[in-house]
């Protein structure tokens, strides 16, 4: 079994080499920049309210457990049951049991991302219950056995031929063409049994509303309310840190969301859930159940250094700026948060497990931290777990070059001999010939890169020929 | 009396690219400064700062401060490490005895396309370079300094110098540091795409304030046969009217 850094590797190589994916997925995200810098252009001030944005959520963390309590009275009094689960197996464990006791055997879900964090389809389909993704995204990924590729636009890999070859396979008698729209009318129809067989609609949740207790969620496809509303029972798996503090924070938060993940004036079914079916009412589920998770989130809450990680409102917009992602895609990562956000959540999510390395698969652009709508200091936060990764793991080779590093940096004299000597043993190592072969000790380098021509002296011995004049 | 300024070399472009540095300082002395070189200098410390060793980073970061402390305008052909002073040193030294020092020479130095601008108020440098160049705008300099007109207005002013616009000019490079040979496949790629959009402006050289992105570069096109070839800033300023 390889480790988490050894695949990130493995996939990176292959895909970073591979030309077709590299252009499919340059391309279909082209699409979407050029949606967003429209929808940018359609607000009075971005950076006004990305500003507010900011202010928002970081009100809301700080006021984490306030706000929680706040909304689990409020959503509560209107019958709703809320539950607090600490780790995924606590969520997954509450679902599970929950399907039992009412007999579900068909569950619908609405796309959903902390679902995937706990990998609950899985869990519900050992069961022997049929779960179904109604997002045409996720429906299409869910299809090919993949996860997401993308945190808003799972199937961003993928070609309409593709897509079509998918559905002739899995869904042959739905098909009538092969065009776009005829490959949402298959996919309509195969998802419409499913959300009038299913006892059962799983959603996540965008914003919990704490002075209105309310669950908010957006969709574009209309799925996440067919979802939400037929099924006898709905339940929202939703991260702790999706709270806010008032109702009135979603006018500025829904189109800024909006336009920082696709570039549209507000996403198209804004859909506001307050409780179960209440009395007199002559539709939706009967019961709603509200699962706050946790899942290493409150240990990121504890570090004032981190805690902006969870101002995140899973826009994508990082992934999409990011040259990194750019190049090897979503599935590259091995994780269920791609992208910037990914590489500074993921290791502090679940330190134990091994993604550190991820912290460092970056180059530092900075790209990250100017399109943020929350604006959460990316780049800082890479630089930050780069220095915890230092400080908690061994890495007795880097150490040591770091350690030689400073001994030579702490004297001119030191680093001029030094810089002398890795010239000489450039030239020389060019001069054998060495660059390229098996015995190159700068294989890394030279293995996509030319070396420079070495100089014969260095800036501060002209200096002393020819400095002060 | 003549205005001084004290130039801060990065490390590897005082052993590798030293032409960068003299070419620098002769556009410095062109428009009237007297250059000085603390020859106590060694690195900033970013290499140590960017892998997560703060400790290395802090011991470099405290001796810069110390050996440029007493400099009223220090000027740097590096955006990167411009930023690793004026932007890392405070947050790297803020319970040092020196974080004081450390905010002020920050305040004191200058990446060279914004000295030459910004203070100097110099656009017009002399220099003659008639050829097409396309521009790559490195990130930190971009990102963390805020440069984006200075070093256009600066290739503008230059005689025979034709400048060809880049596509998604702000992509990164893809060099990164230690980023460049841990992952380094990445890296490469990103280099690849980097180079497809400078060949596909068919300009002769391609041109930054960063000499890190532009070995990088300079490796992948000449690694990948494409014929743009790479040159400093401060190169192209210091070439002399006929």
């Amino acid at each position: 079994m390889n480790t988490p850094v050894q695949e990130f590797l493995r996939r990176a190589t292959e895909k970073s080499s591979d030309l077709v994916h590299r252009n499919t997925i340059q391309k279909n995200i082209d699409s979407y920049d050029l949606a967003v810098t429209r929808g940018k252009g359609r607000f009075a001030d971005w950076e006004a309210a990305r500003a507010r944005c900011s202010e928002i959520k970081a009100d809301a963390v700080e006021h984490l457990a306030s706000y929680l309590e706040q909304f689990e009275a409020r959503i509560q009094s209107r019958g709703a049951q809320v539950f607090w689960a600490e780790t995924a197996d606590d969520a997954r464990d509450y679902v599970a049991g929950l399907a039992a006791s009412r007999g579900v055997k068909t569950v619908v879900k609405v796309k959903s991302m902390v679902t995937e964090e706990i990998h609950l389809s899985g869990a519900l389909e050992k069961d022997g219950i049929a779960v179904w993704e109604t997002d045409l995204g996720e429906y299409i990924v869910q299809l090919r056995n993949e996860p997401p590729y993308h945190i808003v636009t799972p199937a961003m890999h993928l070609t309409r031929i593709q897509i079509a070859e998918l559905f002739r396979e899995k869904i042959p008698s739905e098909m009538r063409g092969e065009e776009p729209p005829e490959l949402v009318a298959a996919a309509r129809r195969a998802l419409r049994k499913a959300f009038f067989s299913a006892e059962m609609g799983i959603s996540g949740a965008n914003f919990l509303v704490a002075d209105a207790g309310m669950v908010a969620i957006s969709t574009n496809e209309g799925n996440g309310r067919l979802s939400t509303s037929i099924p006898r029972i709905h339940v929202v798996v939703t991260g702790i840190e999706k709270i806010v503090p008032r109702l009135t924070d979603l006018g500025v938060l829904w189109p800024t969301l909006a336009t920082a993940g696709t570039g549209q004036p507000i996403t198209t079914y804004s859909t506001l859930i307050g409780g179960p079916r209440q009395p007199g009412e002559v539709d939706g589920p009967e019961e709603l159940h509200v699962i706050l998770l946790d899942n290493g989130r409150s240990q990121i809450l504890a570090s004032p250094e981190h805690r902006e990680i969870l101002k995140c409102i899973r826009c994508g917009a990082c992934l999409n700026v990011c040259p990194v992602y750019r190049q090897i895609g979503g599935h590259a990562y091995g994780t269920t948060y791609q992208g910037p956000i990914g590489s500074v959540l993921t290791p502090n999510l679940k330190p134990a497990e091994g993604f550190g390395h991820l912290s460092y698969a970056s180059s530092l652009c900075s790209a990250c931290g100017t399109v943020c709508p929350v604006k959460i200091d990316l780049p800082h936060q890479l630089l930050l777990n780069r220095r915890d990764a230092v400080t908690h793991s061994d890495q007795p080779g880097t150490r040591f070059a770091f350690r030689l590093f400073q001994w030579t940096a702490m004297s001119s004299r030191r680093f001029r001999v030094m810089g002398w000597l890795s010239r000489k043993a450039l030239s020389v190592a060019k001069f054998l010939g060495l660059p390229g072969s098996s015995l190159d000790p700068m294989w890394p380098w030279t293995k996509y890169r030319s070396l420079p021509e070495v100089p014969a002296q260095s800036f501060r011995s002209w200096w002393r020929s020819n400095g002060h004049q | 009396m003549p205005k001084i300024v004290a130039l801060f070399v990065p490390c590897f472009v005082d052993q590798l690219q030293p032409r960068v540095a003299i070419d620098t300082v002769k556009v410095l002395r062109r428009i009237g400064y007297r250059v000085e070189y603390p020859e106590d200098q060694t690195c900033c410390g970013q290499p140590a700062f960017n892998t997560g060793f703060w400790d290395t980073a802090k011991a470099c970061a405290e001796r810069f401060v110390r050996i440029f402390s007493g400099h009223e305008l220090i000027v740097c052909p590096s955006g990167s490490c411009t930023s690793m002073v004026k932007k890392h040193y405070p947050e790297l030294l803020e319970d040092s005895p020196l974080h004081n020092d450390a905010v002020a020479v920050g305040q004191r130095v200058h990446e060279l396309s914004q000295f030459l601008v910004r203070v100097a108020n110099v656009t017009d440098v002399g220099a003659s370079f008639a050829h097409s160049v396309t521009y790559h705008p490195s990130c930190h300099a971009t990102r963390e300094l805020g440069i984006s007109e200075e070093p256009i207005a600066l290739l503008q002013k230059v005689r025979g110098l034709e400048l060809r616009s880049l596509p998604r000019d702000a992509d990164c490079c893809g060099f990164g540091g230690t980023f460049s040979t841990k992952f380094a496949m990445i890296s490469a790629a990103m280099g690849d795409t980097k180079a497809g959009n400078i060949e596909a402006t068919k300009a002769e050289y391609v041109t930054s304030l960063d000499t890190s992105c532009l070995i990088h570069l300079g490796g992948i096109l000449d690694h990948t046969k494409r014929a743009a070839k790479p040159i400093h800033l401060a190169s192209i300023l210091a070439t002399e009217a006929q």
